[in-house]
C-alpha cells in the first residue's frame, strides 16, 4: 500500500481512482456482520405508517413556524424563530432526502419518490445526479479517487468546512450545476458515475428548479421583501448547520480504503429529537452495512450488531469533539487515523478479506498511541 | 426452453419461505431462486446487474427483489428493472415443481 503522508487527489478522474482499483478496493465485498436471515427479513420490512407520521409532523412544524416568521418579520423575534425554521427545513430535508433516495423510508414507492423530489430541491441537490453518487458513495465508502462524497481531504480544508456551515461551498456549487444541467450540460466528474440514460432526466429536474428559484426572487422584488426567499431557498443556507455537524460525524477522522464500515463509519447515540431531524442516521455503521434496514429500524438493527461494532461514540458532542481533534491531527500528520476498539464478541477488524498492510499498520500504530 | 437446456436441481421446495428468496451455486455461476406468497417458483442471475452484489441477501416484496447494496429493484418474474440504480434487465430462468424439489433450466 502505498504512502499515505502526502497530499492526495481526490478528484474521480485522477489516478488515485485507478490505484484504488488496482488495489481490488473498487465495488468490492465489504464486511457484514452475521445476523439470521429471518431477523434480517424482520429488520427490511417496510412499513408506510412511521415516515407518513414522521412526514406531518415535518410539514406541520414548518407550516406552523413558517407561519410565526411572517407574522415575526420585522421583529426581533424574527430572528430565534427563523433560526428554528431553518434547522426545520434543512436538516430534515437532508435527511428526508437520504433515506427516500435509499426508497427505504416508504413502503409505498411514490411516497419515497414524492419526498425524494420535495427534498431535494430544499437541500439543492439535483435529484438524479445526487442517487448515483450516493449509490457510488455505498459502492466505495471513503476510497480516494472513488466516493464523490468524501466531506473534506487530508489535510482538512478548514475553509470549505467553515464555510458550510452556511451552505456556502456546496449550494453555489450546486447552484452552478443546476444552471449548466437546465443547460443540457454535466460536469467531468459527474460523468463518472452518472449514466447517459439519466441525463435527460437531469436536465429537467435542473429546469424545474431554476423555475421555483427564479419564481421565489421573483416573488421577493414583487413584494419588496426577502421574505418570500427566507421561507423557500434561503433556509438551504442559514439552516444548515446542523446537517454539516451530522455530516462531520458519519465518516471523519476514520479509515480511508478499507473494506470494512467499522473502520470507516461512526455511530453514536442521540436524544430522540435529534433522532427524528436526522432520521437515525447516527447508526451509520450500521445504515453502511445494511442500506435496505429502514431508518425506523435502526435502533433494532443496532441492538443486533453492537457486539459486532465498537461501542458508539455516547453523543453529538463527544463525537464532534473526536472528529475536530482528528482532523487538528491531520494537519500535521494527514495520516492520522483513529482506530474504534472493538468489543471482545466481535469479529476481527477486517475478518475474511485479503490482509491489508496500510490498514493493520495503522491499527498497530494508533491503537498502541490511543 | 430449448432442447439443449436441462434442467437442474437448485433446492428443495420447502427450502424457501413464502416471499423469499435463496442462492443457488452451480459450477462457476450463480442464481437467486424465489418462492412467492402464492407458492409460485422462480429463477434469476444471482448477481444484479447493476454490481456484483448477490440478490439473494435481498428483499423479497411482491413481485419485486431489492438488491441489498444499492436498493435497485427487479421484477424477478420477469427481470425487467424497476428501480434505479438497476438499469439492465435480470437474466430469468425457467422453473419446475417436482417431487418436492426446485430446477431450473440451464
Amino acid at each position: 500500500m502505498g504512502a499515505q503522508s502526502g497530499k492526495r487527489d481526490y478528484s474521480l478522474t485522477g489516478l488515485e481512482g485507478k490505484r484504488a482499483e488496482e488495489r481490488g478496493l473498487v465495488s468490492a465485498q465489504w464486511y457484514t456482520t452475521s445476523i439470521p436471515r429471518q431477523r434480517m427479513k424482520e429488520l427490511m420490512k417496510r412499513k408506510d405508517g412511521p415516515a407518513i407520521r414522521d412526514t406531518l409532523i415535518w410539514f406541520g412544524l414548518l407550516i406552523g413556524f413558517g407561519a410565526l416568521a411572517v407574522w415575526s418579520w420585522g421583529t426581533w423575534w424574527s430572528v430565534p424563530i427563523f433560526a428554528i425554521y431553518g434547522i426545520l427545513y434543512a436538516t430534515p430535508g437532508d435527511s428526508r432526502w437520504h433515506e427516500c433516495g435509499h426508497g427505504t423510508a416508504f413502503k409505498t414507492a411514490w411516497m419515497n419518490e414524492a419526498v425524494y423530489q420535495i427534498a431535494s430541491f430544499m437541500v439543492f441537490r439535483s435529484a438524479t445526479p445526487w442517487r448515483w453518487s450516493h449509490s457510488r458513495h455505498h459502492s466505495d465508502t471513503y476510497i480516494v479517487g472513488r466516493d464523490p462524497e468524501i466531506l473534506t481531504e487530508r489535510p482538512p480544508i478548514w475553509k470549505i468546512i467553515a464555510m458550510q456551515l452556511f451552505h456556502l461551498y456546496g449550494g453555489p456549487v450546486e447552484l452552478k450545476r443546476f444552471l449548466l444541467h437546465s443547460f443540457g450540460r454535466i460536469e467531468q466528474h459527474e460523468s463518472q458515475y452518472i449514466p447517459v440514460s439519466e441525463y435527460r432526466k437531469t436536465f429537467w429536474e435542473a429546469r424545474v428548479y431554476m423555475l421555483i428559484l427564479v419564481g421565489t426572487v421573483a416573488a421577493s422584488f414583487y413584494v419588496g421583501s426577502l421574505l418570500p426567499m427566507m421561507l423557500v431557498v434561503l433556509p438551504t443556507f442559514y439552516g444548515n448547520a446542523l446537517v454539516l455537524l451530522f455530516g462531520m460525524t458519519q465518516h471523519l477522522g476514520l479509515f480511508d480504503d478499507v473494506l470494512d464500515h467499522r473502520l470507516n463509519s461512526r455511530t453514536m447515540y442521540l436524544n430522540p429529537v435529534l433522532r427524528f431531524l436526522y432520521w437515525n442516521m447516527n447508526y451509520h455503521i450500521e445504515h453502511h452495512m445494511f442500506p435496505m434496514v429502514p431508518y425506523h429500524a435502526l435502533p433494532a438493527l443496532h441492538q443486533e450488531m453492537k457486539g459486532d461494532t465498537p461501542v458508539p461514540s455516547p453523543g453529538l458532542f463527544a463525537a464532534l469533539r473526536e472528529v475536530i481533534d482528528a482532523l487538528l491531527k491531520q494537519r500535521n500528520d494527514p495520516s492520522y487515523t483513529i482506530v474504534r476498539p472493538l468489543p471482545d464478541t466481535a469479529r476481527p477488524y477486517m475478518a475474511g478479506l485479503p490482509e491489508n498492510p496500510y490498514v493493520r499498520s495503522k491499527i498497530n500504530k494508533y491503537m498502541k498511541a490511543g | 426452453m430449448t432442447e439443449k437446456n436441462t434442467w437442474v436441481l437448485a433446492c428443495g421446495a420447502d427450502e424457501i419461505d413464502a416471499e423469499d428468496v435463496v442462492r443457488f451455486d452451480y459450477g462457476d455461476r450463480t442464481f437467486s431462486v424465489y418462492r412467492t406468497v402464492d407458492n409460485e417458483y422462480y429463477a434469476t442471475d444471482g448477481y444484479c446487474t447493476h454490481e456484483r452484489v448477490h440478490l439473494a441477501d435481498g428483499l423479497v416484496m411482491g413481485h419485486l427483489i431489492e438488491c441489498p447494496k444499492h436498493n435497485g429493484r427487479f421484477d424477478y418474474t420477469t427481470g425487467r428493472a424497476k428501480r434505479k440504480p438497476v438499469c439492465v434487465d435480470l437474466q430469468t430462468y425457467q422453473v419446475k415443481v417436482e417431487g418436492g424439489n426446485v430446477y431450473i433450466a440451464l
